[in-house]
């Protein structure tokens, strides 16, 4: 039986979207799929050496804003932080991003870092748009080594023949 | 008595599988693998990885907020 085949396009650069690419990927790799990933603009973030991703609240209604300590009373508060406050007080993103990194950690979640290992182990192959890298004046340093760099054409002579194709 | 034993208790989705693939690697054709998990999601998330992977789910069991499920290597 032919391998089955995964495309995704990982287009955004942040702590909560780093996942949906790389849980599905390392998974379908786990499953026996052949996974090509297509990094591109923000979605670059997550090939860097140095991952330093953040998440924030701020125009995000949908994210819950939940301490990771204290009693399960304390726990469920969903706090509802007006925008001004988010916008407005300093360090309001850094402040976010540890508490989010604290709940991956007490609910078992991987983390971004294994999971791209994880990945990479399960020989995902990934690539880097080579526009956006130019566009963004990044250097092919700040990425971890065993990646390629291609375009659009390279992402859609995969995609083309894939049986899952997304884009994240 | 399975040949190895996974401990996934405490670990989320999609960990449990990762895990059980890398230690199926490991192992022979024929060999047993037993998970032990927390995470109610395995449950589904067991059966689609042995179907699609050919190793066969034997058994799959529920009791005091863990699963274990039975994996016989392909």
């Amino acid at each position: 039986m032919p391998k089955k085949r995964m495309a995704i396009i990982a287009s955004k650069g942040t702590l909560d979207w780093g996942y949906p690419p790389l849980i599905l990927a390392s998974t379908a790799a786990a499953l026996d799929y052949e996974v090509e990933i297509f990094f591109t603009f923000y979605g670059l973030n997550l090939l860097r050496k140095d991952l330093n991703l953040k998440v924030s609240p701020l125009g995000n209604p949908g994210m819950p804003m939940k301490m990771p300590f204290g009693p399960n009373w304390f726990k469920g508060i969903n706090w509802n932080i007006p925008n001004l406050i988010q916008a407005g007080v300093p360090g309001f993103e850094s402040l976010a991003t540890v508490l989010m990194k604290k709940t991956i950690r007490d609910k078992g979640v991987a983390s971004i870092a294994e999971l791209r290992s994880l990945c990479l182990e399960a020989e995902v192959k990934m690539i880097a748009c080579q526009m956006t890298v130019d566009l963004f004046g990044m250097q092919t340093a700040d990425f971890i080594d065993g990646i390629d760099y291609a375009g659009a054409a390279a992402f859609l002579s995969f995609a083309g023949d894939s049986d899952i194709c997304l884009f994240t | 008595m399975a040949d190895k034993e996974l401990d996934a208790r405490g670990l989320n989705c999609p960990l449990p599988i990762l895990r059980a693939k890398k230690a199926l690697s490991d192992m022979s054709s024929g060999q047993t693998l037993k998970i032990i998990a927390t995470d109610p999601g395995s449950v589904k998330d067991f059966q689609a990885f042995a179907k699609q992977t050919g190793n066969a789910l034997m058994e799959s069991g529920e009791g005091n907020g863990e699963f274990t499920f039975l994996l016989k290597k392909a």
